[in-house]
């Protein structure tokens, strides 16, 4: 058969020499690199005790950020879902009522919100879609789960806790772009009087 | 028949065609936009000044250019004109001037808005590449109003192109819808906040190139590029009851009527335009009420008609093209 890459090499059986036949070299050369590996860095970590350091733009499970009042920054745009290219998120939109004023920021907000975590392959194009800032990758890992329902994670595990201490920070994700905008408070749009 | 010229491409079209017109019978990406032209409504036009082309030439007998950009919706062609839209640089820069004012006010809110992924001002944006505002004051707000149970009214959005109150004028039968204020702090809005209850005043969402009115009872419920829409038809008889209805699996969630593509409603087979009535738009919202046709095929460039495949015919000759070339190789 003709070879594909050639780079195959055609074995031989050649007979041994007398050194090769005490076999002791051999041995020794390979204890060697063992004796040296003990003074070498270690590849592994005492994982419970040590925990490894994350990129600071680790891209773990979403978090649905509220803004400085509150209130839910999603629209339910569907932005994220179009950029998905796993099709992992989906959502129903409804319309703000009197007096949810304090929950939702806008008019219109995601009545239920899923990602499939199953299907999630964390690229972070939802969160650089997000027109509003609501969606972020967080450097917490998805919890391990029994059955595949479990996995398809709705807005009360995404969206983050009303309590300050307990919300995640994610201003290290937050683009240049947007933090200068957000200091002028005259582009703030949607004013609805 | 006069002979037209346009950014290169000769057309000749009957006496009083408009340089728009003549522009679309050609066809491409030398078409100016335009936001309030409306072929199917009389005097519509003239109002937002972004389909401004330059008239390099008068005519045959007085070939002097025209002193500044001209309105190619309300300017009619003459004998030899030639006009220059995608060629001309200058013109590209002051239509994005206009394109500009008219994003001034605008709230920007296409998140929110039902308009997004079908809104003519989302296009015209993107097409001039505004990416960011310059504008740094308060933009224009209006107290809410409420005209209905059918019809949702976002002033803030409006661009004032008059579309509607055309549509109020010409097609529905006692108009109660206008504009009032002037300049600055004009607002569309019906008289003392009257409800709309003609039949034929559904269609001003049709019209409507932004999302200033849109359908209440499609209101939030799904992104328009979501949704599949389909020719459907009915025995209506305030109508023609020919229809798109657009569809989420077996869900009715809107009715419009067949818009063309340039965002217009469509002629029917005996020539008017195929306007639909209130009850077909907002009350047949069960898919048993529906002879359903054929998917439609959305031929705009816009959102909307992205990963639509209806068209197999056209995707097979797209993909033979590049291959006969590579055989060629």
């Amino acid at each position: 058969m003709q070879s594909l890459t050639n780079r195959s090499k055609i074995v031989a059986k050649k007979e041994m020499t007398f050194t090769e036949r005490l076999y002791l070299p051999a041995i020794f050369s390979g204890m060697l690199i063992t004796l040296r590996h003990f003074f070498k860095r270690k590849a592994t970590i005492k994982y419970p005790e040590q925990t490894r350091e994350f990129s600071k733009i680790y891209r773990g499970q979403h978090v649905l950020k509220r803004d400085e009042a509150g209130a839910e920054r999603c629209t339910a745009c569907g932005l994220c879902a179009v950029a998905c290219p796993a099709e992992a998120i989906t959502m129903v939109a409804a319309e703000r009522k009197r007096g949810e004023e304090h929950l939702y920021r806008e008019e219109k907000y995601a009545a239920t919100y899923e990602i499939n975590m199953l299907r999630c392959i964390f690229c972070g194009d939802c969160e650089e879609a997000c027109p509003k800032e609501a969606i972020f990758l967080t450097d917490r890992k998805v919890d391990s789960l029994y059955t595949r329902g479990e996995f398809v994670f709705g807005k009360n595990i995404l969206v983050e806790s009303l309590i300050k201490e307990k919300q995640v920070d994610v201003t290290v994700r937050e683009t240049p772009d947007v933090a200068g905008f957000k200091k002028h408070k005259e582009y703030a749009h949607n004013i609805v009087k | 028949m006069p002979k037209v010229t346009i950014d290169g491409h000769s057309i000749e079209v009957p006496e009083g065609t408009t340089i728009l017109q003549a522009a679309r019978l050609i066809g491409g990406d030398i078409v100016p936009p335009a936001m309030c032209y409306y072929t199917k409504l009389k005097t519509s036009g003239g109002y937002c000044r972004t389909c401004i082309v330059k008239v390099s030439k008068g005519s045959e007998k007085d070939p002097r250019p025209m002193p500044k950009p001209v309105a190619s919706c309300r300017t009619m062609v003459m004998d030899g004109m030639e006009v220059q839209n995608t060629t001309s640089p200058d013109l590209l820069e002051s239509r994005k001037a206009v394109v500009e004012f008219l994003l001034i006010n605008h709230p920007l809110d296409c998140p929110i808005c039902d308009q997004a992924g079908e809104c003519h001002l989302q296009d015209l944006g993107y097409d001039h590449g505004l990416v960011k505002t310059r504008y740094e004051f308060k933009r224009r707000t209006f107290n809410q109003i409420d005209i209905g149970p059918h019809i949702k009214l976002h002033m803030t959005r409006c661009i004032l192109c008059y579309r509607c109150v055309k549509v109020a004028e010409q097609i529905t039968d006692g108009r109660v819808h206008g504009v009032l204020n002037r300049g600055d702090v004009s607002e569309i809005s019906t008289f003392i906040e009257k409800v709309i209850d003609n039949d034929f005043s559904g269609n001003v969402i049709d019209v409507c190139p932004v999302g200033a009115l849109t359908d209440r009872t499609f209101r939030f419920k799904s992104r328009v590029w979501y949704v599949n829409p389909m020719n459907a038809h009915r025995n209506c008889k305030k109508c023609s009851g020919k229809v798109a209805i657009w569809l989420k699996a077996d869900e009715v969630l809107r009715v419009t009527a067949r818009k063309d593509k340039w965002g217009e409603v469509e002629n029917l087979p005996d020539g008017n335009a195929g306007w639909i009535c209130n009850e077909c738009r907002f009350e047949k919202k069960n898919i048993a009420d529906w002879i359903i046709e054929s998917p439609r095929q959305i031929d705009r460039h816009s959102v909307i008609s992205a990963n639509h495949y209806e068209d197999l015919r056209s995707l097979k000759l797209d993909i033979s093209k590049p291959q006969k070339q590579i055989s060629k190789k």
